[in-house]
């Protein structure tokens, strides 16, 4: 019976038939490449935030310019650099590392500041109080201050996960077969361009819904010390 | 003698704040420090437990001499393991509870075994009252009694003294005398405190010693009943006799 519809509607035939060649690169692909990239990210981040917060001398210079570097220029521009650029001096990436290599330095630079304004904005005195308790600076802002960053920071980390599963994208220019360039792919053979590449984009809706929700989720989970009013 | 501190100075930019404070504090002294704002005394306690880097000074403690201009991160850290510190805005930890805020310094910094901590955490809060309160975050408790679960954490490590920066200041006066109930029943028990304070009437009937600064120096101290009685400074009894009603603002 499926099939009887298949035929007297071919484009729906080939929506089914593509769907899964799509999903499939996107669970394989998308997923893993942005989940990686964006854990490697967030250690960036966190990492860089806590060096200006503590205002570490030399090291500090060094994150303003890596985070001068990676957010002044555009994304594309890093992949071709990585993947197109690199090899001309003898360093060559796989597609795959190379799209995670730009992907966390490119988010770790966006994350940095998110974490390091979370960061100010727990209050001073909660450091202050951790180091009067015996703890060092390092237990303090472990423990107590960047918990609380993290609470605040969640929900524009959020925004750029959700941005980045869809900025993943970009490495089909690198020839990664993540589920944008599976799509291409399929386009080539069969033109059928507005509905693939709209079969496609629901695809990418239906990754960042589920991640929309998941951040509710979160959110909740995090708030739990916040007033009872809250 | 548990502490003494020689010749502290202290600027901000231009202004000097401290200008050469000395101070002495015998084990058992509940010691209050009274003084209009501005005068120094804050900062002075912030010195002592190197919050803020004093210019000049020498510290004493615990048998030990310490330079508070040139004080390395391990020797703070090492003082600060034996002494607490009690804030005018609390300062709970906001993510952990009311016993988590007073265990944390036993386990994390003493290295307690987690149960052992818990067991003085929750003895050190049913000392302040607070022993039904102890799984409830800071955001659900009132001022005072935020400020008693400061005194908890802050008696929990069982420290040389104990610092207080104006503890009450933040509290509406309903709520202030809480505190200072629990503060009082802390001194009797032989806490060895130094208190930053605008209650002229703990400071006389509680404090064994009361140290009088304005403009960066002590101007005063001696015994309480002394320094309350008869005042030798003009300066002295013209703050006493206005009930040191200045506040910071």
């Amino acid at each position: 019976m499926l099939e009887n519809l298949f035929n007297s509607f071919p484009l729906l035939g080939i929506l089914a038939d593509s769907f899964p060649k799509i999903l499939i690169p996107g669970l394989t692909v998308t997923i893993p490449l942005t989940a990686i990239a964006f854990s490697c990210a967030m250690l960036i981040a966190v990492a860089a935030a806590i060096v200006q917060f503590a205002r570490v001398p030399v090291a500090t210079q060094l994150c303003r310019f890596y985070i001068w570097i990676f957010r002044g220029t555009p994304l594309l521009v890093q992949l071709f650099v990585v993947f197109y650029g690199l090899p001309k001096v003898g360093v060559r990436i796989e597609p795959f590392p190379a799209a995670v290599i730009v992907f966390s330095l490119n988010e770790g630079a966006y994350c940095a500041e998110t974490v390091r304004a979370a960061l100010e904005a727990v209050p001073a005195g909660q450091l202050e109080a951790g180091l009067c308790a015996g703890l060092s600076y390092l237990q303090t802002m472990r423990r107590i201050v960047l918990p609380q960053a993290m609470r605040t920071a969640f929900p524009p980390l959020s925004n750029s996960l959700i941005a980045m599963v869809k900025d993943t994208s970009l490495a089909a220019n690198i020839t990664v077969v993540e589920m944008f360039r599976a799509t291409e792919q399929i386009n080539a053979r069969v033109y059928e361009p507005l509905a693939l590449y709209i079969e496609v984009g629901l695809i990418y809706l239906l990754f960042s819904t589920v991640l929309t929700w998941l951040q509710r989720v979160g959110e909740r989970k995090l708030s739990a010390y916040e007033s009872r009013e809250g | 003698m548990v502490l003494e501190v020689n010749n502290v100075r202290k600027s901000f930019g231009q202004t000097q704040v401290l200008k050469g404070v000395d101070l002495r504090v015998e084990k058992g002294d509940v010691v209050a420090i009274l003084g209009p704002s501005g005068s120094g005394k804050t900062t002075l306690l912030r010195c002592l437990n190197f919050l803020e880097r004093a210019d000049e000074g020498t510290l004493r403690f615990d048998g030990e001499e310490f330079r508070l201009g040139r004080m390395s991160k391990k020797d703070a850290a090492r003082v600060r393991k034996k002494t607490a510190f009690v804030f005018q805005g609390y300062n709970l930890f906001l993510n952990k509870t009311a016993l988590e805020n007073v265990t944390e310094g036993l386990i994390v910094a003493r290295g307690i075994p987690k149960a052992e901590a818990e067991e003085l955490g929750r003895r050190a809060l049913s000392k302040v009252g607070m022993a039904e309160h102890m799984d409830q975050y800071p955001s659900q408790l009132s001022g005072g009694q935020q400020q008693r679960v400061a005194i908890a954490r802050a008696m929990a490590v069982e420290p040389e003294i104990i610092y207080f920066d104006e503890p009450t200041s933040a509290l509406d006066p309903e709520l202030t005398g809480e505190v200072l109930a629990v503060m009082r029943r802390l001194a009797d028990e032989g806490m060895t405190m130094l208190v930053v304070t605008h209650e002229l009437g703990f400071a006389r009937t509680v404090s064994s010693q009361t140290v009088f600064m304005e403009g960066g120096v002590v101007v005063e101290s001696g015994p309480s009943k002394k320094v309350f009685e008869c005042p030798e400074e003009g300066r002295t009894r013209a703050f006493l006799q206005t009930g040191g009603l200045e506040r910071k603002e």
